[in-house]
């Protein structure tokens, strides 16, 4: 069942690329789509029925040299089956909800067969995707990282006639190239480092690599640490974080249900599942793990800062993407990985759904993107209102303070700014995450309000004409609207509750946990505490060895910051409730009660507005510093180093030597090619007469 | 057949042959006869060079099908594969009937222009095989002639210039190759082969002209063979030859340049240099390492701002022979594990984008970038493999690219961690001129006047790409093809290797790396 989740996609994404046109346009959405449901349906029975162990499934082998021997192979645990869900789930909807929005593309010409090609790219997506979360080692994951590089890449480049496009889809690619130069850096260091490419293989040894030193760039690191940096730069590219984001708001260029599909809830977080399937490595790197929260807190203020002032519907939506992703980075980062995988499982829900519902307001208001030019929609797009209505409470966290009943955002975002609480004693990361739900609060329903509230703006003719999307587009809507309201509370428990419950949840041995004096006797079966637990276990070999610890996550029995969350002060489990209704109030008072304040504001602050216009001037920096310089020393070598140096030495060298050999050549009235079979035949006669004098081969 | 290998590599100059003598005439007919004789010949070549393959056992780590016998002056004919070779004999025979098949469009001195491939073929197949040295050298120097030829007398306009660059880069390395050889019929007394790897050239340092030499002859020996290795690769930065020799190259001349030509360099490090002078090779190897990082993120960056389509994939090239150096100066499983893979696949590759230059440059006569964009809208098929090779040549996982850059940086990281920090750099630089290439030529609308009558693939091109892209996505997937033939002859050369080198063990002291 696991090879046709896996594997449903590929095949669909190969009859619709290659076979479409024996099938037609619509043959082609059908199977892609049709597939993908399949494997959505496989994905759910086995989410539901398969236990928390974990399982090991071989396919094919793959690369193999030496002692590095990689499989293709699944691995299935709960980190694995809860991904699969996700993306299976998001990906069938995004591809029935393209029925109706890839209908007629103004950006194609009649007659022009681009369906089949988008649905081929959208489940040639979900394969690689589904490669990347049930990989059983590090280079069929970097296969599957890669390869939604490649899809993102193809998607967001779709409208290839649009300059602009191929531009963002380059840059898409190239940014998270320098992610994945980390990446692979650190699958290079870890197969030094423990010989084995196999995730199980480097969970054993992470408890030993906290002790190793490693030299690398001539200076000495702790071998964790340093190894989790390099996979975390990975993840900084594929899930945008600060330095390397700024790929994710110009993807915005791909169709809108790309927008939902990969920059939305799959792809970015990928970044986070990596951090989330690598914690028993990521439990013995403090270091890294604090700077993970440290950029994940900095990633969710900054990218919030931004998305307060975009005016393009999708980039608001993108900024929000990046500042939710911080968030995730943040739980992960404080070592409560149950609760990033939480957030990221409600996000994708919710998230989706905004990104389907401004396609659905694109699409009625023929492909306008400009929220200036929208207002008092409402009315004529009821359902898309209220749908993204769903989507802007949950994502901005409306529940019952102090109970477990809310808004699919509000169970899981309150958990990660506890988890952030009690992870850093109130410090950074929490302050910078509380803020930061004030200003999601604020442009989230900003947007709102500019959109389907307060008069009509811009061209008149497109605002009659505005229509409510076909059905195709809505049910996806409305199942994920159920997702939005539903996800946290069902779930929370298992994410969440306390900790017997997320140990059942994900498979962790109950006595490996909570309490470090247990632990060192529970050694046998996890081989953490190594030292202490050495003379008990003496006789298991196991322990000496070192095993992978059980369990789809694994945390410390030094890690207790779950159980602090739990027993943060009242105020703290407040405070983003509050900080959402401050967000809340300003929003309203500032488009719906007087709608001069924003532009008066923007006046009076125009260098900062300007700042945040121009997204903290990113890509400026960038451009200045990196593109530009690459292209200056390209230049530069070209000229001055290959045709000037290189090449001048050899002319130089050339006006003595050649004109020698020039003229011995002449004798034979031609060129060069007679000089050389010269040289040649002079030189073997040389060799053989050596030989020959010399007595012959023997 | 015990001379199986001659047959295969003889076949193609008895095509030559065939043709020279009895093909007459230039008319419409005799040409189209010399391109399905050439053709026939490179196919069955490549047919019977299966039955090496099929009877090749991998778990013997020495030479097979070994033919052995006198010609002239008292010099020995010998040959024979094991398995660092074999795989490129096949790659020679695999690629060599598409070239033929690409260069149906030729119209000027059809006849000579087979003449040429074929007896270009049965030298480099010679050079995979031969185990004398004099034979070695004879097939790697002859099979410079015939290139000189087809880019001579086939080639653009620069020709000239072109082939003055390549002769006098390959002289200086062939003179050096030369006296090196000499010198160790001198040592070791025989010019086999096999013998010489295991013969142990002397490693003590000494000084020449007051500069102190360490590792000795061994050294000396080892930088004669360098130079003329490392100007075929091409490296760092004796590589200034290639991008002028395949701009003016045709197309089927680019291809085998690049797929095979290029090869002998990285094939004749693995056969002469670190088994031959191991000690040599371990006083070199940081140097060479550096060389070849260096390499990587220069020629990418040159490559990056070129305006001609050619030029740019032959930067690319000599930023992924950096890999192979790199993965064979790592000495190790995986770094030559990698570069052998790297070669073979570099082969399908960049033979493949220099046949997708060729198919745009047939129908437009241009090979400068800014003359294209927005070739999809007319040419689909050609966008999708162009995009395939594209991908591959960055080194997306799944392709064969991947298999062999993976590799080499898997192990160089456990030799040198800074190097493999650069080299590491160009998958983000490859990545940029790749896709940069990609948009500017295939992307965009389709503006240019010239380009609106402009037609897709042929099915004759189509069916050329088809094998490539077959190994391509093969090879990435299922790279247990090539690994499972060359791992147990690698691993044998990395143990003698390091048992060479513990033997001789103060050498390296002193080299200090």
């Amino acid at each position: 069942m696991e090879s046709i989740i896996l594997f449903a996609p590929l095949v669909g994404s190969l009859i619709a690329g290659f076979g479409w046109k024996l099938i037609g346009d619509r043959g082609a959405m059908w199977v892609t789509t049709g597939l993908l449901f399949t494997a959505c349906a496989f994905s759910w029975i086995v989410f539901l029925t398969h236990g928390p162990e974990t399982q090991h499934i071989q396919i094919m082998r793959w690369i193999e040299s030496g002692s590095l021997s990689t499989d293709w192979a699944i691995r299935l645990d709960r980190l694995t089956s809860i991904m699969l869900i996700v993306v299976t789930t998001v990906s069938a909807l995004v591809h029935l909800y393209s029925f109706g929005y890839m209908a007629d593309d103004p950006q194609f010409k009649e007659g022009e067969s681009y369906k089949p090609r988008f649905f081929a790219y959208l489940s040639f997506f979900t394969f690689a995707m589904l490669m990347l979360v049930t990989s059983d080692n590090l280079v069929q994951m970097f296969f599957g990282w890669e390869g939604v590089g490649v899809a993102s890449y193809l998607l967001i480049g779709f409208y290839y006639r649009k300059p602009s496009a191929n531009a963002a889809a380059i840059k898409a690619f190239v940014v998270n190239r320098v992610g994945d130069f980390g990446f692979a850096l650190g699958i290079m260091g870890l197969f030094f480092l423990t010989d084995s490419i196999r995730l199980d293989d480097i969970f054993a040894a992470a408890p030993e690599m906290a002790t190793t030193q490693i030299t690398f760039l001539w200076t000495e690191w702790n071998a964790a640490n340093l190894m989790a940096f390099l996979l975390f730069v990975g993840a900084m590219g594929k899930s945008a974080q600060l330095f390397l984001h700024t790929w994710l708001p110009d993807a915005m260029e791909g169709p809108t249900p790309v927008s939902a599909l990969i920059h939305a809830a799959t792809m970015v977080t990928a970044g986070v599942f990596l951090v989330c399937r690598m914690s028993p490595l990521m439990e013995y790197a403090p270091e890294t793990m604090a700077f993970v929260t440290f950029l994940g807190a900095a990633t969710a203020f900054v990218a919030a800062t931004i998305g307060l002032v975009q005016n393009d519907i999708k980039r608001v939506i993108a900024y929000s993407t990046m500042s939710q992703l911080g968030y995730m980075f943040v739980a992960a980062g404080v070592g409560v990985y149950s609760v990033a995988m939480f957030h990221l499982f409600t996000h994708a829900f919710f998230k989706a759904m905004l990104f389907l519902g401004a396609g659905s307001v694109i699409h009625a208001m023929h492909h306008e993107q400009d929220m200036r030019n929208y207002g008092a929609l409402r009315k004529k797009i009821p359902h898309t209102f209220w749908a993204m209505l769903i989507g802007t409470l949950a994502i901005t966290g409306v529940g019952i303070p102090l109970t477990h009943i809310g808004f699919a955002g509000f169970l899981s975002k309150d958990a990660v700014i506890e988890s952030a609480w009690a992870g850093t004693q109130g410090g950074f990361a929490y302050w910078a995450l509380v803020i930061a739900a004030l200003m999601t609060s604020f442009y989230s329903w900003r947007l709102m309000f500019l959109t389907f509230w307060g008069k009509q703006r811009g061209d008149k003719h497109t605002h009659e004409h505005a229509h409510e999307s076909p059905m195709v587009m809505l049910v996806p809507l409305g199942v994920l609207a159920l997702g939005s309201v539903l996800a946290g509370m069902i779930w929370y428990g298992s994410f969440f509750g306390d900790h017997a419950q997320v140990n059942r949840f994900f498979g962790i041995p109950a006595h490996a946990e909570a309490d470090a004096g247990h632990a060192e006797t529970a050694t046998a079966e996890t081989a953490q505490a190594e030292e202490g637990a050495q003379a008990a276990d003496e006789a298991h070999a196991a322990t000496t060895h070192g095993e992978a610890p059980q369990g789809a996550i694994f945390m410390h029995p030094d890690n207790h910051v779950m159980d602090e969350a739990h027993h943060a002060p009242t105020w703290v489990k407040v405070s983003p409730f509050i900080a959402m209704l401050i967000g809340f109030v300003l929003a309203w008072w500032f488009y719906i009660i007087d709608p001069t304040i924003p532009v008066r504001l923007a006046e009076q602050q125009r260098p900062l507005y300007l700042f945040l216009l121009n997204k903290w001037y990113f890509d400026e920096v960038y451009d200045f510093l990196f593109v530009q310089p690459a292209k200056a020393i390209g230049r530069f070598l070209w000229k001055r180093g290959d045709e000037g140096t290189i090449d001048g030495a050899l002319n130089g060298l050339s006006m003595g030597i050649i004109p020698f050999f020039t003229r011995l050549a002449g004798r034979f009235q031609s060129g060069y090619i007679f000089s050389y079979a010269f040289a040649m035949v002079v030189g073997l006669a040389i060799l053989i007469t050596w030989i020959t004098i010399g007595g012959g081969a023997h | 057949m015990d001379n199986l290998l001659s047959i295969v590599t003889f076949i193609p100059a008895l095509g030559a042959l065939i043709l020279g003598v009895f093909l007459r005439g230039e008319d419409e007919a005799a040409n189209r006869n010399a391109k399905w004789l050439a053709l026939i010949a490179t196919s069955a070549t490549f047919l019977i060079s299966l039955f090496i393959l099929a009877q090749f056992d991998p778990a013997d780590t020495g030479f097979q099908f070994v033919e052995e016998g006198d010609w002239l002056l008292g010099l020995k004919y010998k040959m024979g594969v094991d398995g660092i070779s074999v795989l490129f004999v096949l790659l020679t025979t695999f690629i060599m009937p598409l070239c033929i098949a690409a260069s149906w469009n030729i119209e000027t001195r059809v006849k000579e222009y087979m003449i040429a491939f074929l007896v270009l073929e049965t030298l480099m197949l010679g050079v995979f095989m031969a185990l004398d040295l004099v034979l070695f050298y004879l097939f790697f120097e002859a099979g410079l002639i015939p290139m000189f030829l087809i880019i001579g007398i086939w080639g653009g306009k620069n020709r000239i210039y072109a082939s003055f660059k390549f002769f006098l880069y390959t002289f200086i390395g062939s003179v050096l190759m030369l006296v090196a050889m000499v010198a160790m019929f001198q040592q070791a007394g025989t010019t086999d082969i096999p013998t010489l790897m295991n013969h142990e050239f002397g490693s003590e340092s000494f000084a020449v002209l007051g500069i102190h030499v360490v590792g000795g002859v061994q050294t000396l020996m080892f930088l004669a063979f360098f130079a003329s290795f490392a100007v075929k690769m091409p490296m760092w930065p004796v590589h200034t030859w290639l991008p002028d020799a395949h701009v003016q190259a045709p197309t089927a001349g680019s291809v085998v340049l690049a797929a095979i030509l290029l090869k002998m360099g990285g094939y004749g490090f693995l056969r002469f240099s670190l088994p031959m002078f191991p000690v040599g090779s371990e006083v070199m190897a940081p140097l060479i390492l550096w060389m070849s990082a260096i390499a990587i993120v220069y020629t990418s960056l040159v490559a990056l701002v070129q305006e001609d389509m050619k030029k740019l994939i032959a930067y690319s090239s000599v930023a992924h022979m950096g890999y192979v150096t790199m993965g064979i100066f790592a000495a190790n499983q995986q770094g030559i594990d990698g570069a052998i893979f790297q070669m073979l696949s570099h082969g399908f590759i960049s033979g493949a984008l220099f046949l997708c230059v060729g198919v745009i440059y047939d129908r437009m006569h241009t090979r400068e970038i800014e003359a294209y964009g927005g070739l999809v809208n007319r040419m689909p098929a050609y966008a999708l493999i162009f995009m395939l090779f594209t991908m591959a040549n960055v080194g997306l996982p799944g392709t064969s690219g991947f298999v062999g850059e993976f590799l080499t940086l898997v192990g160089i990281f456990q030799v040198n961690t800074w190097v493999a920090l650069v080299a590491t750099s160009g998958v983000i630089l490859s990545a940029s001129y790749a896709l940069w290439l990609y948009r500017r030529v295939v992307f965009g609308d389709l503006i240019k006047e010239s380009l609106r009558t402009i037609t897709d693939m042929s099915g004759r091109e189509r069916a050329i790409f088809a094998p490539l892209v077959v190994m391509t996505l093969l090879l990435g997937v299922y790279p247990a093809l090539v690994t499972d033939i060359i791992g147990p002859s690698v691993e044998a050369l990395v143990s003698n290797y390091q048992t060479a080198l513990a033997a001789s063990g103060d050498a390296i002291q002193v080299a200090g790396h």
